[in-house]
């Protein structure tokens, strides 16, 4: 029995690598997750027949109140709120796999599993009230922006030592279980600590952090209770959040510690003069501009899932494309909450995933573009970070609508952009400025059109 | 004999560069599908939980493993669900 539900696991281990490889295309993506979901369901079943299981019970509690909120939660959830939920799950990933390390802990455990058992439950106390707090702060049910106080870096610093502390004195006394309860408060607190210095704006990088944190700590977990399924299922989950943090690191010029500590759009930026002045255009104008254009780039932002306006902006590029115009859509990495977020939003109101170009693909056909619509997006399209070296953002890599022959901005009002930074671009010759709610604006081009 | 923790840890090592090389090839228009799979693939912890759940015992040991079973399950079913529902969005031109 026990080798079977061993080979079972190996069979998991080799549908759910299959089903991740499958989901390197959008036309095979679907059924490389069901072969995960198969490789899951393989693994639990082989788990229920551990012969070490003589009661169900509790079990089956758990599993019906698990499949009943997540089941809820997947079915009830928003598109434009996928941010949240990942960050949730993220949680409760974390909080897991701090519980099996706790109650993997028995007497005479070698010191080897100690230390694995310390360590999961300090990865998984640490994602689990970081992702609360990064939930929080998605949802905007806590204020979004960076808190930063005097002697962060100290208090943080003295959590670590306390946290290191307990760990050895754990691994020393596992039967004395004050360091224990020390470790499991100090490695919650610690999660909070991580995430509240963080900004909104850079939440992509967060998620993508604790999602690795939660295979991560899934792994640990495996270690303390010696299972291989749980070793590969969580490497590969830890591996693939590196990946997405480094991508939207990368994506926003910056290295990991600095959006870790740096308290980034808190504020702290110096205000720089732009030359030009504001031209505003009313829908009317924009439509008639449009009309005449012959390729057409959107380039959506968080605005567009704040507004609501991803069908709008659909039915305004099908219009478009009806009138012979090429519409493309060009999404930067770091555009909206989480990593391809403007991806799901625009799959949702049935824009086809060919039309949806990446960076790297939309900016060398700039040139050729009559009028790239930028719907609130700003900081991935200012060109302050190509040409103004003092500006925070410089070098990052941008979406260089600039180089468009026009460029309407819908915006809601001059505010500057979540980094506070001021935007060249509103003062270019070449850009006109559509205010209002992004929604309103889109409709109203539309209902010209039609 | 060569220890048993030897032997998880070689097969963490592989794992973590088989990750790698599968996560590296997935487009960025999947970026969030692939990120609320991963949320499912890390309910795995259910499995570890199973076992801590059904000892039996009704001791903290049991009591913290069924509540490891319910997040955990969380995780799996409503990670796959939602990645399903937003695979089924993505169309391709023309289809």
């Amino acid at each position: 029995m026990d080798n079977l539900i061993q080979y079972s696991y190996v069979v998991a281990a080799a549908l759910f690598i299959f089903g991740l490889k499958q989901l390197g295309s959008p036309a095979t993506a679907r059924r490389g997750n069901f072969v995960s979901a198969i490789a899951m369901l393989i693994a639990v079943v082989a788990a229920l027949l551990d012969q070490g299981i003589v009661e169900y019970q509790w079990i089956a509690v758990g599993v019906v109140i698990g499949a009943i909120i997540g089941g809820a939660a997947a079915r009830l959830v928003q598109m434009t709120a996928m941010p949240e939920m990942v960050a949730l799950f993220n949680g409760f990933g974390g909080m897991a796999s701090l519980l099996v390390g706790w109650a993997a802990l028995a007497p005479g455990s070698a010191t080897f599993t100690l230390v694995t058992i310390i360590l999961s439950i300090l990865i998984g106390g640490v994602t689990f009230t970081g992702s609360m707090i990064a939930y929080g702060k998605l949802s905007e049910r806590i204020g979004s922006g960076a808190v930063l106080f005097s002697g962060q870096q100290v208090v943080n610093s003295l959590i670590v030592l306390g946290i290191l502390g307990g760990a050895v004195m754990f691994c020393l006394q596992p039967d004395n279980h004050s360091w224990l309860y020390l470790v499991v408060a100090l490695s919650l607190v610690f999660g909070v600590m991580a995430v509240i210095p963080i900004g909104g704006a850079d939440m992509p990088v967060v998620i993508s952090l604790l999602n690795s944190y939660s295979g991560l700590a899934a792994c640990a977990a495996g270690f303390a209770v010696n299972n291989n399924i749980l070793i590969v299922a969580g490497a590969l989950v830890g591996a693939s959040g590196i990946i997405l943090t480094q991508i939207m690191c990368k994506a926003m010029n910056r290295s990991l510690a600095n959006v870790l500590f740096s308290g980034f759009g808190s504020g702290k930026v110096e205000a720089t003069v732009v030359e030009g002045e504001i031209k505003p255009i009313s829908a009317e104008d924009a439509y008639y501009i449009l009309e005449a254009a012959s390729n057409v780039a959107i380039i959506p932002g968080y605005g567009m899932a704040v507004a609501q306006a991803q069908h709008v902006v659909k039915e305004l590029a099908e219009l478009l494309e009806r009138n012979g115009a090429e519409v493309n859509f060009g999404i930067h990495p770091v555009a909206g909450r989480m990593p391809g977020h403007m991806n799901v939003l625009l799959a949702e109101a049935d824009v086809p995933y060919d039309q949806l170009l990446e960076m790297d693909d939309i900016n060398p056909r700039m040139e050729n573009v009559d009028v790239a619509i930028v719907i609130g997006a700003n900081d991935v399209v200012n060109p302050a970070a190509r040409e103004i070296e003092s500006s925070p953002i410089y070098g990052m890599p941008v979406i260089n609508v600039d180089k468009a022959r026009t460029v309407f901005v819908l915006k809601r009002s001059m505010a500057s952009g979540f980094a506070g930074i001021e935007n060249p671009l509103f003062y270019k010759d070449n850009t006109r400025m559509l205010f209002g709610d992004a929604k309103e604006s889109i409709g109203q081009l539309v209902r010209e059109f039609s | 004999m060569i220890p048993a923790e030897v032997f998880l840890t070689f097969i963490l090592m592989l794992s973590i560069f088989l990750g790698f090389e599968l996560i590296n090839k997935v487009p960025a228009t999947l970026h969030t599908p692939l990120m609320s799979g991963a949320n499912a693939i890390s309910g795995i912890t259910l499995v570890g939980a199973i076992s801590l759940a059904g000892t039996g015992s009704q001791d903290l040991s049991n009591w913290l493993g069924a509540a490891a079973v319910a997040l955990a399950t969380i995780n799996v079913v409503g990670g796959y669900m939602v990645t399903d529902r937003m695979l089924a969005m993505f169309k391709k031109k023309g289809s």
